[in-house]
């Protein structure tokens, strides 16, 4: 099969997924349901895409399938800022009840907290992989942590009201960004088109793509913040979901077999709305809210993670 | 490595925890003082009795007993990251209170407890049984794959509690918290002295199956029961300490790596260190919890999870020497 029919399948099964969800048992409540229905697709394919996108251009900038900004704890970053702008502004100031405001200021704060934080990490370059994902995980336990702790310090009336607002989940999509992430998602989109050959470059290593003549520091630099940036668009659309990401990316550099971002990328992309969209309808539908989405992204991601880990030792050993 | 200035020995450490102790005893929305004790039949002696003393005494048993059993653990597997946060003990002991909470709908506090135990027990043995079959040992790989395997016990604890609708209930208990020891509900930590006792017992033991099966073997060891009495004792103490306090990350960790700086590996030697090390610690932590936010409370798995992941991660940045 050539890849041009995988991806018409994909997007076949992603156009059925979106319908399926938008017009199964709507019983023509067209007034209600519908424009909610549409807004919540919209939003999962926005965060799908994010995840995906940023969980390729991170794994190639770190060399490696198996890191993910969120098992790096990048989007326990994410809650660590917004309860930090909460804690230090207050429920009432503009950074919090202005979602764009707050978006904004959340992202800043990210990045330049990425950007410090990754530098040291791989400013050594050879610390063996295992090191890198033990303290990427270790560090978003502790962020995870430092946020509850705040959280405790914060007068419990005002930290109610914002909760449900701060902390997304699938059944309770922030729906005040959707349009701002969209914006944001397209320009990186517009930005990261342009560098897609150049990603494939830098896959084939550091000393190689600067003889390319690729400017590796600089785009690794580069890539790095479009990563945050799309962690944090996805984070406070739906909140975190560690091993999506991973699980979508190995999928799709197994499925298509080739190192070409073009193609990775936007496959990756279709696949996770596939995933999001079909998985949260199973969820609603089938299993009637019983359990949610991201309990069973985390198993199987959890699952699939050990197995990740056993082949890499197998080959490494 | 050697830090120098800095000397582990036994009469500092105690003098610490006894220090931290009468601390602990006199911090709280009721102002007890010493002299109130002397009249047996008031108010704040009672209130002692009652509230205070068992906290301290619930600090200590599992300050002592995670560390002894992080301790234990390291000592078995031979890497010095494992232990019952990195190896999945925590999350199956959660399991077990899960399921023993769905399958009994009044669920007595013996059959609660054997349940944990059976899935501590279960959950310990599974993991020490992974790394048999890993070939390739590196230090840092091992706990890697007990987090995400603790990860997945999670994800199946959370599964369940949603279907049973308990999340709430389930986060609201494990959460470690010293603010609820009251006489009556911490007895059941002192299931953890006999524990102890045998672990220092059998300290040598632990160290010489501890060079390894075949050296073990060959010094005269039954290599197999040594190993399998040491998981019952970590499953023991994980079972109580979750049961009554809640969980307490990284606490059996990074004391007994902290202590194997200083005093080397010799489990006979090091035990009371150890022991003495956690309770300082988690009274340390608790005590911080307690006065940062009065008259209200941090609970002890926020305080020692912040302290606890940061030390980690010194641990491991300037840990290559020793790992």
């Amino acid at each position: 099969m050539r890849n041009r029919t995988k991806m018409l399948i994909l997007l076949g099964l992603a156009v059925a997924s979106i319908l399926l969800y938008v017009f199964y048992g709507l019983n023509n409540n067209y007034h209600y349901a519908f424009p909610r229905r549409l807004i919540k697709v919209f939003a999962m394919s926005l965060t799908g895409i994010a995840i995906a996108y940023s969980t390729v251009v991170f794994q190639t900038i770190t060399h490696n399938r198996i890191l993910t900004p969120s098992v790096m704890g990048l989007d326990a970053l994410y809650m660590l800022v917004q309860t930090f702008i909460f804690y230090f502004f207050g429920s009432m100031s503009i950074f919090v009840i202005n979602a764009k405001y707050n978006f904004l200021l959340a992202v800043s704060a990210m990045v330049i907290f990425a950007l410090i934080f990754y530098r040291v990490l791989f400013k050594e370059g050879k610390r063996p992989i295992y090191f890198l994902l033990l303290v990427g995980m270790i560090v978003g336990t502790f962020l995870g942590s430092v946020t509850t702790f705040f959280q405790v310090l914060i007068d419990p009336n005002e930290f109610l009201s914002l909760q449900s607002k701060m902390f997304a989940s699938f059944n309770n999509v922030n729906s005040d960004l959707v349009w701002l992430a969209a914006v944001v998602i397209i320009s990186t989109f517009i930005y990261g088109w342009r560098h897609m050959n150049q990603l494939d470059v830098m896959s084939l290593g550091r000393d190689t793509a600067i003889n390319l003549g690729v400017p590796y520091d600089k785009l690794v630099q580069r890539m790095l913040i479009l990563s945050s940036v799309l962690i944090a668009v996805s984070t406070a659309l739906v909140g975190p979901i560690t091993f999506f990401g991973l699980i979508v990316a190995n999928l799709s550099y197994q499925y298509f077999k080739t190192y070409k971002h073009s193609v990775i990328i936007i496959g990756s992309c279709v696949m996770s709305i596939v995933a999001l969209i079909g998985g949260q309808w199973m969820v609603e539908r089938i299993f009637n809210f019983d359990t949610t989405l991201s309990v069973i992204i985390n198993f199987v991601g959890g699952v699939y993670f050990i197995y990740l880990l056993l082949k890499e030792s197998r080959s490494a050993g | 490595m050697n830090l120098p200035g800095i000397t582990m020995k036994k009469r500092y450490l105690l003098t610490a925890t006894v220090v931290l102790s009468i601390v602990s005893l006199f911090i709280g929305v009721v102002d007890i003082k010493p002299s109130d004790l002397l009249d047996f039949e008031s108010e704040e002696t009672r209130l002692f009795l009652i509230s205070r003393i068992p906290r301290l005494v619930a600090i200590l048993l599992a300050g002592a007993g995670m560390s002894i059993a992080g301790l234990i653990m390291q000592s078995l597997s031979r890497n010095k990251f494992v232990s019952p946060t990195t190896a999945g003990t925590l999350d199956a002991t959660k399991l077990g209170v899960l399921i023993s909470m769905m399958f009994f709908t009044n669920v007595t506090y013996f059959q609660k407890i054997s349940f944990a135990f059976l899935f501590a027990l279960a959950g310990t043995l599974l993991f020490m049984q992974i790394l048999n079959r890993i070939k390739f040992k590196d230090a840092i790989f091992i706990p890697l794959i007990g987090l995400m395997f603790g990860n997945i016990l999670s994800s199946i604890t959370t599964f369940f509690a949603y279907k049973a609708d308990i999340i709430q209930n389930i986060s609201a208990w494990l959460q470690g918290d010293f603010s609820l020891m009251m006489k009556g509900r911490y007895e059941l930590l002192y299931i953890s002295v006999p524990v102890l006792i045998l672990a220092y017992i059998y300290a040598n033991r632990f160290t010489v199956a501890g060079m390894g099966e075949d050296f073990a073997k060959n010094l005269g060891l039954s290599y197999k029961f040594i190993v399998n009495l040491g998981l019952v004792l970590v499953a023991l103490i994980s079972t109580t300490v979750v049961l009554t306090v809640g969980v307490i990350p990284f606490l059996g960790l990074i004391i007994p790596n902290i202590i194997s700086l200083f005093k080397g590996d010799n489990l006979a030697k090091t035990l009371p260190h150890t022991a003495l090390l956690g309770m300082s610690f988690l009274l340390f932590c608790d005590i911080i919890g307690r006065v940062l936010i009065f008259p209200y409370e941090i609970p002890i798995s926020m305080t020692v999870g912040v302290i606890g992941s940061a030390i980690f991660l010194i641990m491991l940045f300037r840990g290559k020497a020793y790992a």
